[in-house]
């Protein structure tokens, strides 16, 4: 039985949360108390909390979800400093209230990150990412121009680590964890599912280039394999995509000075 | 009105011969000259994300808007199982002709033949296309690409990413959208939601869209329209359709003359994950393909309430395989879902409330060993257990049945374009290949077919067609479309009433499900439909809306969309009203065989439905295209 008597489930909560009007607006914790119970999922307690506000006449809390499944990648944010909450592995729409007991205290924030500036309480811009695909994360293949698919074999282990790579929903938690906010475990994944396909081979080094000097203009830093964007992928990206990513990047840029080597093969 | 072989733009010949022979025919335009013609696409999805990035790459300009944050959000994201094909490789008797035939079969014969089998033929050459841009295929130890099959066929002609599939296709036409966006061909829009369709002189010529980080209401202007928004399953309030899924630009085309076609074609999924509380805010779908290999079953005895491990072999019903000895747990969806309410409303269900069924996976783990099974449903299993706290290696998984799918949609001709000159429309959000029912693994092959290999070429001939006049947005038309978006929005917002949109939406939800929704009759739906215009007129009196119009405000973007499923709900009980048959997904209770399967009414209702708008007051009036059968023989649908 729990301090103020919920005994069934049922549980209050303490939440500071982050109410920023806009981008010009500084920004600021307001507290707020929730009931729930353990059925819930955390966006559920959050509609919850939504419905009160609406009904006081106070302007409810943004935040981004869509799917509510754990797959498109749009919902995120910190809770007590944790990228999707305290249980790692799966997104914020996915984490069930028990998982919280009566009488918690958490505190709500938007990713923090210099190439997600927040548009509104826990709402960020993550349009950097797009441009990070944009710059390489695709293989050229004109519609209609396709050879018949087994006609170019795929290893079931190549094609098992491509799949375990383009698992990633790119919802940006891997740069909240980052103590420097690099985009690296999202970026890595990427390269390193094109670039374990035979399909993917032809582009690997311009790939390789766009995509990396594209996350220093984003503003995005650099990785110092500390391995917190790991701990908190929602879709279990391996951090050894990081290292693969590096070494295409170096073999692509040395490639790129002696024109030679590329000619010369591998 | 009837809607002739000829309004519908079928091509004469052979049906094997049609989409050849179409396309030999079409009309083409200049490659210098494709980039002064704009396209707009609406939509992100399979079928959106698709034609967006093909189109771009054909040198048209293209301006793609999207809702979510990011083109790679579009629900399309959120399919499992995966996507069927003709490919034959498991050298199992699979064939266009045979995917043909059980699109239309599945589908309770009220799809149109000619796009079906037009469907099935490019379905080979969207594997093609998806294996090319990198899509990580499960695959074979032999390198070759790997299937399963999947509810309502006989073969294995089902192709998957893990039980990703949606995702891993969806991001496939991500990266070409993005490559495009790079190239400078394809202009992206996100966190732009459409509000209006704009007509001038007849033709669709642009869009009205709102701005939903400033709320900016904008005009913009193209040589054609292609609608890509997805389904409208969320006027349930409770599906498994995102909860931003909306209906809001397939409706207002429809309010500026396209057809609505028959939105009483509702696709109820037998795999859900079960409700758990009135705060519930939407449901989560566990891919049919669990049903290759787990076997659903409730006790035989009602109210036996001992854990499911304790009983026994012979007092369990395992009623799909009992009643569809042939297909067995792989009956397809519509009656796979109402055998599961039978069973529940007889008493047997599991479960809070008694609405459950197991789906129980410990015979193919005894089979197949627990490795097995966690390489081909890991993911699934892992969410299950992040949702319901219970391990479906070792408790069977609780299902029911839950809305999933339309079949509904915007009626399009051959060519994807709707009765209104210039608008197309692809995916979900048209009418066009699943009849009343939708086979597993078949969404993802038309939004892709759709997106990649039909709106590029067709949306082209239109535009070499010619006699589109030179316009722009400051246009009366636009002005007008502005205003009346604009409009709508402030009263929403000046309303200031006493209720949420939510507890509406969830009204409105309640009613459509108990009235309209896995079965329905004629006393439930003349219910409905006195219903729903009395809280709608409650809705635009007393809803709260709080906020500006001119920020970020997920309220009202929301508001804005349960206004339009209001009426759009109206219709979808009116149309299942005039249908006095049932097939497929739509099940009049009044109209069953003796052994509770949908009797279907050929001679009287082997047509499309296509509501078109007479305004706000009026009845809609109901236009007929007869389906014309002439490679397939209409029969029972049996999967016994």
């Amino acid at each position: 039985m729990s301090a103020n008597g919920h005994g069934n489930g049922n549980m209050r909560l303490t939440l500071d949360v982050w109410r920023q009007k806009n981008a010009q607006d500084p920004g600021r914790f307001v507290r707020y108390q929730v009931d729930a119970n353990e059925h819930m999922s955390f966006l559920e307690m959050l509609d919850v909390l939504n419905q009160d506000l609406i009904a006081k006449g106070e302007e409810p809390v943004a935040f981004d979800n869509d799917c509510r499944e754990g797959i498109c990648g749009m919902c995120g944010f910190l809770i007590n400093g944790s990228p999707h909450g305290p249980v790692h592995g799966g997104t914020v729409c996915q984490l069930h209230m028990r998982h919280f007991k009566d009488g918690d205290a958490l505190t709500l924030e938007p990713w923090r990150a210099k190439a997600f500036p927040v548009i509104k309480d826990l709402v960020v811009n993550r349009s950097a990412l797009d441009r990070i695909i944009q710059a390489g994360g695709f293989i050229s293949t004109r519609t209609g121009s396709a050879p018949e698919a087994n006609s170019i074999l795929v290893p079931k282990p190549a094609a098992d680590r491509a799949m375990e790579a383009a698992a990633c929903i790119g919802c940006g938690a891997c740069v909240a964890a980052c103590p420097n906010a690099a985009a690296a475990l999202f970026t890595g994944a990427k390269i390193t599912h094109l670039g374990s396909l035979p399909q993917g081979e032809p582009e690997r080094v311009e790939r390789a280039i766009g995509m990396v000097q594209q996350n220093t203009i984003e503003g995005f830093g650099h990785c110092t394999l500390m391995g917190e964007c790991e701990a908190v992928c929602p879709a279990h990206v391996p951090l050894e995509v990081i290292p693969q990513m590096n070494k295409d990047y170096f073999r692509a840029m040395l490639r790129k000075r002696d024109p030679k080597a590329t000619a010369g093969g591998a | 009105m009837i809607i002739d072989a000829k309004t519908a733009k079928i091509p004469a010949g052979p049906i094997e011969h049609k989409w050849t022979e179409h396309k030999a025919h079409m009309k083409l335009v200049n490659p210098a000259n494709k980039r002064k013609y704009t396209v707009i696409v609406v939509g992100t999805g399979l079928a959106g994300g698709a034609a967006a990035a093909s189109l771009g790459e054909l040198g048209y300009n293209v301006l793609n808007f999207c809702f979510q944050d990011s083109p790679r959000r579009a629900h399309s994201i959120a399919a499992q199982g995966g996507i069927n094909a003709a490919k034959n490789y498991q050298n199992d008797g699979d064939s266009v002709y045979r995917l043909f035939y059980d699109t239309i079969k599945g589908g309770d014969f009220r799809a149109r033949e000619a796009n079906v089998h037009r469907l099935a033929e490019v379905s080979v050459n969207i594997i093609d296309q998806c294996a090319a841009q990198g899509v990580p295929f499960g695959r074979e130890y032999g390198g070759t690409l790997a299937n399963r099959s999947f509810g309502g066929a006989q073969v294995s002609r089902t192709f998957y990413a893990r039980g990703q599939t949606g995702q891993q296709l969806l991001l496939g036409a991500y990266q070409a959208l993005e490559r495009q966006v790079a190239a400078g061909t394809v202009k992206m829009f996100a966190r732009h939601e459409m509000l209006d369709v704009v007509l001038i002189d007849g033709r669709a010529r642009g869009v009205v869209v709102r701005n939903l980080e400033t709320g900016a209401i904008q005009s913009f202007i193209g040589d054609a329209v292609v609608l890509a928004t997805g389904g409208y399953g969320n006027v349930f309030y409770l599906s498994t359709n995102a909860k931003g899924s909306n209906a809001t630009a397939i409706w207002r085309a429809y309010k500026k003359g396209a057809f609505f076609a028959n939105p009483c074609y509702t696709q109820i999924h037998p795999t859900c994950i079960p409700k758990s509380g009135d705060y519930q805010s939407k449901l989560t779908l566990m891919s049919e393909s669990l049903r290759n290999d787990g076997r659903v079953w409730v006790p035989k005895k009602k109210g036996d309430t001992r854990p499911p491990h304790q009983i026994p072999e012979d007092e369990r019903d395992y009623y799909l395989e009992r009643v569809y000895p042939s297909f067995g747990n792989l009956a397809p969806r519509d009656v796979s879902s109402r055998q599961a309410k039978y069973r529940c409303d007889e008493g047997l269900g599991v479960g809070p409330g008694g609405l459950g069924v197991y789906l129980d996976f410990a015979d193919a783990i005894k089979r197949l060993g627990k490795k097995v099974i966690s390489e081909r449903y890991g993911n699934l299993f892992e969410m299950y257990e992040r949702i319901t706290g219970e391990d479906p290696y070792t408790v069977p998984m609780r299902i029911y049945p839950a809305v999933h799918y339309t079949m509904g949609g915007l009626w399009v001709d051959y060519n994807l374009m709707s009765n209104v000159p210039g608008l197309f429309v692809g995916g979900e959000a048209n009418f066009s290949d699943h009849g009343a029912n939708r086979l597993g693994a078949s969404a993802l092959m038309q939004g892709l077919g759709d997106g990649y290999f039909v709106l590029p070429l067709t949306v082209g001939d239109y535009i070499a067609s010619g006699g589109i006049a030179k316009a722009d947005t400051n246009h009366a038309a636009f002005k007008d479309a502005e205003r009346a978006a604009r409009e709508k929005l402030d009263r929403l917002l000046s309303t200031n009433g006493t209720r949420t949109v939510d507890s509406f939406w969830k009204e409105l939800g309640t009613i459509m499900w108990d009235e309209c929704g896995m079965a329905r009759n004629k006393e439930s739906l003349e219910r409905a439909l006195t219903k729903i215009p009395a809280l709608r007129e409650e809705y635009w009196r007393n809803v709260k809306v709080l906020g500006s119009g001119a920020e970020l405000n997920p309220e009202l973007e929301k508001a804005n969309r349960v206004g339009d499923f209001f009426e759009l709900a109206e219709l979808l009980c009116w149309d299942a009203l005039q249908r006095n048959e049932s097939c497929g997904g739509h099940f009049r209770t009044e109209y069953q065989t003796p052994d509770g399967e949908a009797q279907r009414n050929d001679s009287e209702y082997a047509y499309v439905a296509a509501w078109g708008y007479k305004g706000d007051e009026q009845a809609p009036e109901l236009n007929k295209e007869p389906l014309v059968y002439e490679n397939i023989q209409l029969a029972t649908r049996s999967y016994k």
